[in-house]
């Protein structure tokens, strides 16, 4: 059995400048907009340069801290694939992770001092119930490929039954009026891949 | 009441304009900058970026002294630039209320020291508060004022990156104007010559046994278990509540002076003491010189990174959640973005391999591979000073050929590297300067400086030329090149090397996020042409990787900077459509 939105603990992983504080943000309305307790806490500066961040957001009334602690988290949205492993020290036992399947290698990978690990999809759903997604491919085929953000929350929403209209109203106050539709398209593309 | 979902440091600024205040002068520094930032949206607020910390205090200062609400907002190592006016503002004290926000790093996120500025409070005997949430963000900043005026001192606000980067509720009040208050003439206050000082000093002390015996509102009890008892503040606070849900806790509000009778009554109270505080046992010390026992401190918590409610259960021996280990990742740390100007003055220093005494800010990164080209980083503008100690201490050692440079950018230049740049000339010192100017003042998030023609508002003011300003500081030569043209950095460099006495070189190119409209198309490498020299993954670019024995360009990072074409021997690196 899932979490729902009610009570429920989000870590956000990604690489700097992949859109992970909009995603952030839009839960955070998400929460507003119910009436609920929300706490919410970023990395900003020498993080974002395409380095690790991190971004956690908790919901109702359990979350006095805006962090999240080690095993304590109900999901983890991971915006890159070798990110999502990482991180999963954050995941609750019978967590989920939701993990754009996209590889991003950090430098040191690109200089050949280190090696891209191999068979992530396979050992992630060995360690946790894991929902691979190809949000790169799906936020390009709505047209707009920086919509990774979107497409994991389409997949979030579908994954906590949650009511579209309610995530859309967030998602159109958190986004520029200009792009709420590419955006609206990406998020819907996201939650039919449940 | 209406209320938002608030940043701490939104929330903050939101207090300050609800207190009625009037300036705000800062420089930009992680976790602070949002601060002035938010502020500055406010009409009412009269809001700048000043060239370091310290004139921001002094502006502020003068505001104060001339009857206004004035706020001034900085990173904890900023206290250290700032620590000048500071520990005397001590003793003239404000007219006008005067608040200093410091912003702690806890674990680092942005930072190169872990120092906690409760230490400055402390030492500079000004109160300080603490807020542990984003309404106390906005509550506190008003109280500070308060503070201020009544006990006529400035009054310090620390936050944390955890504080100051994280939202929750905070509620909305009206504005309360604060008039500007008269001024009088009054040496005895404001010229703190020995004579004046002296009679200000035990001003000092009377104010802070005061504060320290007042009930201020900012002290609050939660009993719970008398078993244990814990004493705690902002962000630890918040640890305590989620990891310890039994026990008592006492949370100060204002950590200088610490409240003693709140606190004494309180470990009469329970049967355990425990003081958990981040970094420093500031309050954990001054308590047991008290006499009052501390049964769990800094022996069980540490003084090195963030506390967690992780460590905190562990401490107490209480059962943690399971945890599924993470595999072992190879790090991501960041790096220098696709497209940074700084990366081909980095790539041709590398190539030269020159010593260079580095700076703070973004191309701190050009320390790490593949480029590895900076030998330190120490603080603001500290690369131009110890270039010219490094210089003379390698020569006695008998190294006369040695290839030393500093680099510095162009907002910490101006921040604190003028100085040393006209006492390196007035000195005869013999160092080759470079200023990454990306015209910006990048880590921080794009904050304008005086070198950008630009202020707070993106309006056009009058812009600082570097060229001239170096000039000026009677630099024996200043010679302004493309950043992003190699070539032309590697003659500079060469012919700055070979030149006795202070070299400046400007390598200009706007920072590769700010300046979108120069960017191109993808570019692409020719899989037949290229030869797998590996030459261009010398650059450390993001977008560069190698796979089947040459390297490829990901299309989605490239911005077309064409730097790695200048670095391709075969001209296997080309736009898309060739």
């Amino acid at each position: 059995m899932r979490a729902g939105m009610d009570n429920v603990s989000i870590v956000i992983v990604g690489v700097g400048g992949q859109g992970t504080l909009l995603a952030s943000r839009i839960l955070g309305a998400f929460g507003v907009n119910r009436g609920t307790n929300v706490k919410v806490s970023e990395v900003h500066g020498m993080a974002q340069r395409g380095g690790t961040v991190v971004t956690y957001i908790r919901l109702g009334d359990c979350a006095v801290s805006p962090l999240i602690e080690d095993g304590c988290a109900d999901y983890i949205l991971s915006f890159e694939l070798m990110e999502a492993a990482r991180a999963l020290h954050y995941l609750k036992k019978g967590g989920t992770v939701i993990t754009n399947t996209q590889c991003i290698s950090p430098m040191s990978v690109v200089t050949g001092a280190a090696a891209y690990p191999e068979d992530l999809p396979a050992r992630l759903k060995e360690k946790a119930d894991t929902i691979l997604v190809d949000a790169y491919a799906l936020a390009e085929k709505a047209g707009e490929t920086r919509a990774v953000n979107l497409v994991l929350l389409g997949a979030l929403c579908a994954l906590t039954q949650g009511d579209a209209a309610e995530w859309e109203k967030a998602i159109s106050e958190c986004v520029p009026a200009r792009s709420i539709e590419v955006n609206l398209k990406a998020f819907e593309l996201g939650t039919q891949v449940i | 009441m209406p209320q938002k979902l608030m940043l701490g440091n939104e929330a903050a600024a939101r207090g300050a304009w609800e207190a009625g205040v009037r300036l705000v002068s800062s420089y930009p520094g992680t976790p602070s900058t949002e601060i002035t930032e938010y502020a500055s949206k406010y009409p009412e607020i009269y809001a700048e970026w000043a060239a370091n910390e310290k004139v921001a205090l002094e502006v502020a200062a003068g505001a104060s002294m001339g009857g206004a609400r004035a706020l001034c907002c900085m990173k904890h190592v900023g206290v250290n630039v700032a620590a000048d006016p500071l520990y005397t503002l001590s003793y003239t004290g404000v007219n006008g209320g005067l608040v200093i926000v410091a912003a702690d790093d806890p674990g680092m996120h942005s930072s190169q020291n872990e120092q906690d500025s409760r230490m400055h409070a402390r030492a500079s005997q000004v109160p300080m508060l603490e807020p542990s949430d984003s309404e106390e963000c906005r509550l506190y900043m008003k109280k500070a004022f308060e503070i201020s005026e009544k006990y006529d001192c400035p009054v310090m606000l620390r936050t944390t990156t955890r504080i100051a980067h994280a939202r929750s509720m905070a509620q909305m009040e009206d504005r309360q104007e604060a008039p500007v208050k008269d001024y009088q003439k009054n040496v005895s206050k404001w010229v703190m010559t020995p004579a004046f000082a002296k009679m200000r000093h035990p001003v000092v002390e009377a104010r802070m046994d005061a504060l320290s015996a007042e009930d201020n509102g900012l002290v609050c009890l939660e009993m719970r278990s008398c078993e244990i008892g814990v004493i705690c503040s902002g962000m630890a606070y918040q640890y305590v509540r989620e990891a310890l849900p039994g026990a008592s806790i006492l949370k100060l509000g204002m950590v200088n002076p610490l409240p003693k009778n709140a606190i004494v009554d309180f470990a009469g109270k329970v049967r355990k003491l425990c003081v958990i505080e981040e970094l420093e046992p500031v309050m954990e010390e001054q308590i047991a010189s008290w006499g009052v026992r501390v049964d769990i401190g800094k022996k069980d918590t540490g003084r090195q990174g963030e506390l967690s409610g992780r460590k905190i259960r562990t401490i107490f021996g209480l059962d943690n959640p399971e945890v599924i280990e993470s595999p072992g990742m190879p790090a991501r740390p960041p790096v220098l973005c696709p497209g940074c100007p700084h990366r081909g003055v980095y790539a041709v220093l590398s190539k030269l391999k020159c010593t260079v005494t580095g700076d703070i800010g973004c191309y701190t990164l050009g320390s790490s591979a593949p480029l590895s080209a900076v030998d330190s980083v120490l603080c603001m503008g500290a690369s131009v000073g110890m270039s010219q100690g490094f210089d003379r201490a390698r020569k006695w050692a008998g190294e006369d050929s040695r290839k030393l440079v500093a680099v510095i950018g162009d907002s910490t230049f101006l921040h604190s590297g003028v100085t040393s740049l006209l006492s390196a000339s007035y000195n005869r010192a013999n160092i080759t300067l470079i200023i990454l100017d990306n015209t910006t003042t990048g880590m921080t998030g794009h904050q304008p400086n005086p070198a950008t023609g630009f202020d707070i508002h993106g309006e056009p003011t009058t812009r600082i030329d570097l060229e001239e300003l170096c000039r000026a500081c009677k630099a024996d030569s200043v010679v302004t090149v493309p950043a992003d043209d190699m070539a032309k950095v590697e003659a500079a460099v060469r012919g700055a090397l070979s030149e006795t006495g202070v070299s400046v070189i400007i390598a200009r190119k706007a920072c590769a996020l700010l300046d979108k409209k120069s960017r191109k198309d993808p570019l692409h490498i020719q899989p037949d042409i290229c030869r797998g020299c590996r030459s261009c993954m010398r650059l450390g670019c993001p977008a560069i990787a190698f796979a089947d024995g040459h390297a490829v360009i990901d299309p989605s990072l490239c911005v077309g900077c064409g730097l790695c074409s200048q670095t391709c021997a075969f001209n296997a690196i080309v736009g898309r459509n060739v």
